[in-house]
């Protein structure tokens, strides 16, 4: 799966992108975001409050209790701030 | 119904971009109704930096236009929205609707708009003083979407 970050959530974390193998206990988003979190340090300051951010699977706006697949392009951002 | 959408470093020009719009109309249009966002010098801010999301952007702004599309007679759509560092007083967004009645227009622009704030994928972070800090979402952007759901 190819993980992109964007506005405070790429700062916190300190990169853009990475890929990460897909396995079958990340079954969601929600899945994905708990295993990042875990990692601590940056990963664990971007993921601190759930409800702050958001998601999207193939580039459409997503819920934490989506499914993810091996693949998939996952997206983790705060709450758009355009127009 | 035609929709022309931009995601660009550069300024545009309004008056082009709606004759544009309009020359796209083999039976003219009625009605072309547009908006356009500016960079607001509130409380000391000097610039904003927009970042976005490539390809999500295109295919989500691109969403919301059929959405309109759908909802009111449109005959074409214009938006475009700028990314990257913008000093107060420039231009950040353009949305441009040309439909045959002025009811339509005025409403699937503002539609347009409230779509574009809640759900297209660009964050701004405000530079101020030395330092710059990210926008938090507002309540108000969401609920002024969501009365659309009623409507």
């Amino acid at each position: 799966m190819n993980v992109l970050y964007f506005a405070w959530v790429r700062q916190k974390i300190g990169h853009s992108e990475e890929t990460i193998a897909h396995s079958p206990e990340l079954r969601t988003v929600g899945d994905l975001a708990a295993m990042l979190a875990a990692r601590g340090g940056g990963y664990a300051e971007a993921f601190a409050d759930p409800k702050r951010l958001r998601a999207a699977v193939n580039q459409i706006h997503a819920g934490f209790d989506a499914a993810i697949a091996a693949g998939d392009e996952i997206a983790f951002f705060p709450p758009v701030t355009g127009g | 119904m035609s929709a022309n959408i931009h995601i660009q470093v550069e300024d545009f020009d309004v008056s082009e971009e709606i004759d544009a719009l309009t020359r796209e109309q083999p039976e003219g249009t009625g009605a072309v109704a547009t908006f356009t966002g500016y960079v607001r010098g509130d409380g000391g801010l000097s610039a904003l930096r927009l970042e976005h999301y490539p390809g999500m952007t295109e295919r989500e702004i691109a969403r919301i236009a059929a959405e309109a599309g759908t909802r009111w007679p449109l005959s074409g759509v214009t938006i475009i929205h700028r990314v990257g560092r913008l000093k107060v007083g420039e231009r950040i967004v353009l949305v441009a609707v040309a439909s045959s009645h002025r009811a339509a227009a005025f409403a699937a622009c503002e539609f347009l708009m409230d779509f574009l704030k809640t759900r297209a994928p660009f964050w701004k972070e405000e530079e101020r003083g030395g330092g710059a800090q990210w926008v938090e979402a507002k309540s108000s952007d969401d609920a002024a979407a969501e009365r659309w759901r009623k409507a």
